[in-house]
């Protein structure tokens, strides 16, 4: 029987439900996938701020395409990759709203390479999601620029191979090297732990656009369980094992004050 | 001790099984019944073990978990 129709015994409270910055609709992700909790994080730390009401996403291409569906907050879609040019668009016509893009590493870190670093550079205030799954998702799995050396897509099938095609494009590290952002930071989501510290570090990219501060990047490493075809368990394991050996987690760049 | 109680949307469950990977005490597991999507759905095979902590719902993808704890006696009805 369904467990919702359980009533709750009395003396219980509750600790834990959807954030209400999130809409009743159903994620279109597959299942296991870590875009559906860095969704949750996004409309949680937009709760906890109280600025749902001056939020606006800019949804990319990609897997999270729907992203508008999910939230009740206002959205834009923008072209393949200009999600950061649209969101500097927004942010200059009305400094008061609180910009975010939210973006996939085949959005951000190959066609739209060029409007993130520019933004990044010029020092736009609003504030960059960046999800690094290492691999284009929506499309159906093919070689994505983040893709790990000897990493299998259906692209590349003997598994990348960087004499070909290159090394993976490290973004987070690109753009802490410019003088423009304030906060360039990557963080992952496959346990309890590490969620908690991507979710300070989204409140901590909300807080500066608020602050006036400036241009603020949160990389966050991903799984794709239906492209590297494992089971969300064993995809959870990838990004600890393989990925983050080669995008290890922490604060690339915060400029104080 | 610390008794919690979790509440899993069937309808919102993809069966990932991360909740059942996550929680330290084997409270969760697969209920073997299949919701309109076709999804096994995760359920409490445990559900005394349960203390509420909401790691499970930290890392539920689908954000189809909820958590509840018992007050101990006397204790304020959180705000």
């Amino acid at each position: 029987m369904s467990q919702l129709s359980t009533q709750i015994p009395e003396g219980y409270v509750k600790v834990f439900s959807r954030p209400r910055s999130l809409s009743d609709a159903k994620y279109t992700y597959c299942p296991g996938c870590h875009h559906g909790i860095i969704g949750r994080l996004i409309a949680e730390a937009i709760d906890e701020l109280g600025i749902q009401e001056r939020a606006v996403g800019v949804a990319p291409v990609g897997c999270a395409v729907f992203l508008f569906r999910f939230y009740n907050v206002d959205f834009v879609q923008a072209a393949h990759g200009r999600a950061c040019a649209v969101a500097t668009g927004l942010k200059r016509a009305s400094p008061n709203l609180i910009v975010f893009t939210y973006q996939g590493d085949g959005d951000l870190a190959a066609i739209g390479t060029a409007e993130t670093v520019h933004a990044a550079n010029r020092g736009e205030n609003f504030t960059v999601i960046f999800v690094n799954n290492q691999i284009y998702g929506m499309t159906g799995g093919e070689m994505a620029p983040t893709t790990l050396p000897g990493q299998r897509t259906v692209t590349c099938p003997e598994g990348r191979d960087v004499k070909l095609t290159g090394h993976p494009l490290k973004v987070s590290e690109m753009l802490a090297q410019l003088d423009g952002p304030v906060y360039i930071t990557r963080q992952a989501v496959y346990d309890a732990r590490h969620i908690q510290m991507a979710k300070k570090a989204i409140l901590k990219a909300f807080r500066n656009q608020a602050e006036g501060k400036g241009f603020s990047l949160v990389e966050i490493v991903a799984d794709c369980p239906t492209n590297f075809q494992m089971s969300p368990v064993e995809a959870n394991r990838w990004v600890v094992e393989k990925a983050l050996q080669y995008f290890p987690l922490g604060d690339l760049k915060v400029k104080e004050d | 001790m610390l008794k919690g109680l979790v509440v899993i949307d069937r309808e919102r469950c993809k069966g990932c099984g991360l909740c059942i990977e996550s929680c330290p005490f084997g409270v969760l597991g697969f209920s073997g019944e299949y919701n309109s999507s076709g999804y096994n759905v995760a359920t409490m095979v445990q559900p005394e073990k349960c203390t509420g902590c909401a790691i499970c719902a930290q890392g539920c993808p689908d954000v189809a978990i909820e958590v509840y704890r018992l007050q101990p006696q006397g204790a304020k009805e959180a705000a």
